[in-house]
């Protein structure tokens, strides 16, 4: 049996990675030009890596499916980027961004790569900085800093809501300037399909191309993935609605060990579903509970217009529950809160299914124009979906699939199990645990992009310099193209009757239903059948127009759903197995008498880590233990 | 409501195109506009047709992906909307949307209502960038930036990228898109260093890839979904000038 090494650096804690940047391998600025890295994915992380690597010279072809790299799903990140520089004096530092994300996390996360991400956040806020990121100042000239969910100190940067696109720009711009320099090469709107491997290595992809419809081979000495999160799962998400699972389920099946996939985060503040047409739903950033209020009626059913139900009737149920940390509650924390009232009667709107988000006493006592300053576009856009003034009633939000804490199991080096294939950014599940903290992901996508990958990708590279060119000639690339062309193939061959989307739908009401918020025993295993008769259906009906010589967006859409039908079942199994509640991952029977969730640390407290090891063979489970050396592990409270 | 749609289909690149149309007769007002080709899309699926082709992602108006030229305007008739916030409570029961690519000759039509945007990607690697060097950068609070000149960059940043300005010219200038970054980049401290070289290395890109002059009629900042200011044109001029002056 294959032991999980995670190769973390032995001595105190925030020496680990100094120790390791002292002593990795280097490669020598003369060799770079002649290794090559495929890097598949240019959002925040992989944009970042681009630009990293591409300085130091190595020769980096970059992949993404949209038709630029200014398009990737960190665009949409609203709220901010945390770091721990502490500038406004109120105790952070970066054992406590560490600490607070253990403890966020459920302490579910490795240590070592979480104090990692902690301690490069700081350079990353600089970086972009000084990359020309307009983060909000405040009148003397300095950075401005926002509170977050699940923490006391104000160590979010941000540029209003919109601080994964200017975040994102940012790195793209990095990312331009090494295409002029040539050491970054873009191939837009492609769809990595396969990981090829070599002699055990990753040496290559197979992608296809989204406008000519060729399938093409790329060859290199290491591959990255940074292909982002799979919430799309969920068919309604809170995802950009071609997100999907497909790079890191490929790599899955070709032997990377997929780490706990059921570690979803469920976001409390989405705009709810208001129909059935709806493609996706819209988040309404955290921060604003920085300003607003959630509450819902203390009478059951009441459909009184928020405005006219008075202060003494409405239930603020976060703050009542949880005082100490009130609406800044943890995400999971407050999306179960949600489901808790909206499911007891107390929901509000037509189908009952939301809470309001109130900024009434916000904007009383500070003013529109500050209100606007912070969150403007945020409101504008809640209007213009709703038709509702949120300057004028409460808005009304719901949890949605927002955030995949699980992705592909990596080591310290950020490799997984495939020697020289890595994954950076949401693809990999490192540093979040079980829950994420708000605006952590963005500083985790940066800190791996800019920061880790250029000393851990050399140290794997270091070895590598007598390596020639890989031909993508090959065996293993005749092989792996052949798997891609059959299973289009297949797909095109159905020539059924319903379509790609219809089939999306339906698996995303079934995990929603018995694989969200909340699951048990019997849910999952409804879950685990119901998904496997749709499976079959899916193979049996769908429809796709068109050939595969062409621009065919039907035949993309439903490669993507063919995988997300595997990958949910691997959701629902890594549930089964996890008989505890912690942070995301809800199971019922395990509560606290307050129906808080319930971990077991004596049996549970390990990352699952899952191996292929055939279509229609259970997947083998691997533990890698967290035995937390640097944090007391308690009973998480927010109360 | 009832919609007729005249949509222009066009099988790839060099195929010639023309307008079909097509009646959908169970519209909400609560549809987005994109929702609603979705529902057609669906029914051409189930009869054995070909969906009509167009290109969006996040459906929340920031990756500037969707397009769409809809009744003579990009992203259609709402200020300050993209068309995937668009919604059908913007239209009448009974009427007519016609929906083009939006046009362009540096934006050639790919398949249907998609076009190829990748001049803007062109433009960029010829200067939209600060060249700083991961691992060299000084603390943040090392530059101080006035609020003011803060908070512009970022209204200049907050550009998507669709290219509805270039489509919305008549001249088919990017002069807006190129002119925000410029200007986002020439308000910050960061960006000064390097800001001649950039506005020089930028306009003579648009230039070779074949976008037109800007003559000032500023239908640009009219479509822009973002409400980009036509100020950062005369700001780039500015700078284009004073460049090429010294
Ligand atoms: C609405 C929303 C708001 C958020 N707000 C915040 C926030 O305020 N703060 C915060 O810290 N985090 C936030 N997050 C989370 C954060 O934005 C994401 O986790 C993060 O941006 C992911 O970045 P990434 O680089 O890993 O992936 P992405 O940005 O998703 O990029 C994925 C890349 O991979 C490419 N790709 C994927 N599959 C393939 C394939 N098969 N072939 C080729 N290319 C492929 C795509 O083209 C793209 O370039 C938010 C998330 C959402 C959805
Ligand atoms: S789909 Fe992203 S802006 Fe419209």
């Amino acid at each position: 049996m294959t032991k999980l090494d995670a190769k973390i650096p032995k001595g105190p804690l925030a020496d680990k990675w100094t120790t390791y940047k002292a002593t990795a391998k280097l490669v020598n600025p003369a060799n770079r030009k002649k290794l090559d890295v495929i890097l598949v994915g240019t959002g925040l992380a992989g944009a970042a890596a681009a630009s990293s690597l591409g300085e130091m010279g190595y020769n980096i072809k970059a992949f993404c499916f949209q038709d630029t790299p200014r398009r990737a799903h960190s665009v949409a990140a609203q709220g901010g980027i945390n770091a721990s520089k502490n500038y406004k004096n109120d105790g952070d530092s970066d054992y406590r961004l560490f600490y607070d994300m253990i403890k966020g996390g459920d302490y579910r996360a490795r240590e070592a790569n979480v104090y990692r991400a902690a301690e490069v956040s700081n350079a990353t806020i600089d970086q972009l900085t000084a990359q020309g990121v307009p983060f909000a100042r405040e009148y003397g000239g300095t950075l401005d800093n926002r509170s977050f969910g699940g923490v006391q100190v104000s160590r979010t940067f941000y540029a209003k809501g919109q601080t994964g696109q200017q975040c994102l720009l940012g790195a793209y711009s990095g990312l331009s300037r090494q295409v002029k320099r040539g050491t970054v090469t873009m191939y837009p709107r492609r769809d990595m399909l396969d990981i090829v491997i070599v002699e055990g290595k990753a040496r290559g992809i197979i992608v296809r191309n989204l406008v000519s419809g060729e399938i093409e081979r790329h060859s290199a000495h290491a591959v990255i993935l940074a292909t982002g999160g799979y919430g799309t799962v969920y068919y309604l998400s809170t995802l950009a609605v071609n997100s999907n699972a497909t790079a890191a389920w490929s790599a899955y099946k070709k032997g990377a060990f997929f780490a706990n996939p059921s570690f979803i985060q469920i976001h409390p503040t989405s705009i709810p579903v208001l129909n059935d047409y709806q493609a996706k739903l819209t988040l309404m950033s955290e921060s604003l509970r920085n300003d607003g209020r959630i509450w819902v009626p203390i009478k059951q059913g009441d459909k009184r217009h928020a405005n006219d139900i008075p202060e003494e009737e409405r239930d603020y149920y976060l703050e009542r529950r949880y005082p100490a940390f009130g609406n800044l509650a943890p995400r999971d924390v407050a999306s179960r809160a949600a489901k808790e009232r909206c499911d007891a009667g107390y929901g509000v709107g037509e189908t009952g299914l939301a809470v309001n988000l109130d900024f009434k006493d916000a904007i009383e006592a500070q003013g529109q124009a500050a209100i606007e300053d912070k969150y403007g576009n945020l409101f504008e856009m809640y209007e213009k979906i709703t038709g509702l003034n949120p300057y004028k009633e409460p808005m009304r939000i719901y949890p949605a699939g927002h955030y995949t804490m699980g992705g592909l199991w990596v080591d310290y080096n950020l490799m997984t199990t495939i020697p020289g294939l890595f994954a950076i950014g949401e693809s990999n599940f490192s540093d979040h645990g079980a829950n994420r903290l708000g605006a952590s992901s963005l500083m985790q996508c940066a800190g791996d992009g800019y920061f880790i990958t250029p000393y851990t990708v050399s140290n794997y590279l270091a070895d590598e310099i007598k390596t020639p060119r890989y031909s993508t000639e090959l065996p293993e690339f005749d092989e792996a193209e052949k798997a891609v062309r059959d299973k289009m193939n297949k797909l095109l061959a159905v020539n059924g009757t319903e379509s790609a989307t219809s089939f999306h739908k339906r698996l995303g009401k079934i995990l929603w239903d018995y694989s969200g918020m909340l699951r048990n025993e019997k849910s999952l295993k409804k879950a685990l059948a119901l998904v496997d008769e749709l499976k079959e259906e899916f193979w049996n009906k769908v429809k796709i127009p068109g050939v595969d010589k062409e621009i065919n967006q039907e035949l993309e859409r439903a490669g993507r759903i063919a995988d997300f039908f595997e990958i949910a079942k691997l959701i629902i199994i890594d549930g089964l197995n996890r008989k505890e509640s912690c942070g995301a991952h809800f199971r019922e029977e395990n509560q606290t008498e307050g129906g808080e969730a319930k971990r077991d640390d004596k049996n549970y407290a390990y990352v699952a880590a899952w191996e292929y090891i055939g279509d229609n063979k259970a997947p083998k489970i691997h533990k890698e233990a967290l035995n937390y050396q640097f944090v007391e592990v308690k009973e998480r409270s927010y109360k | 409501m009832k919609i007729t749609l005249k949509i222009w289909r066009q099988k790839n690149a060099k195929a010639k195109g023309k307008f079909v149309d097509y009646e959908l007769n169970e519209v909400s007002t609560e549809m987005s506009f994109l929702e609603m080709l979705d529902a057609l899309n669906e029914k051409l699926i189930i009869s054995g047709g070909e969906p009509i082709a167009f290109e969006h992602d996040c459906r929340e108006g920031i990756c500037g992906c969707c397009s769409l030229y809809i009744n003579g305007q990009p992203h259609g008739p709402e200020e300050k909307t993209t068309t995937c916030e668009l919604h059908m409570r913007s239209f009448k029961d009974g009427s007519t949307i016609t929906i083009e690519p939006f046009r362009a000759k540096a934006f050639p039509v790919m398949k249907d209502l998609i076009v190829d945007r990748n001049g803007f990607d062109k433009i960029m690697a010829a200067g939209g960038f600060v060249s700083i060097d991961a691992g060299s950068a000084q603390d943040s609070n090392s530059i101080l930036i006035k609020k003011k000149n803060s908070d512009e960059a970022f209204n200049s940043a907050t550009c998507i990228g669709c290219g509805a300005c270039v489509a919305a010219c008549k001249n088919a200038s990017a002069m807006l898109f190129v002119s925000a970054k410029v200007s986002q980049f020439a308000l910050l401290e960061q960006g000064k260093v390097e800001a001649k070289e950039r506005v020089v290395a930028m306009v003579n890109k648009m230039d070779d890839l074949g976008f037109g002059n800007c003559t000032n009629t500023y239908a640009c900042e009219a479509e822009c979904p973002k409400g980009i200011s036509v100020a950062n044109i005369a700001r780039m001029n500015r700078e284009f000038l004073s460049a090429k002056l010294t």
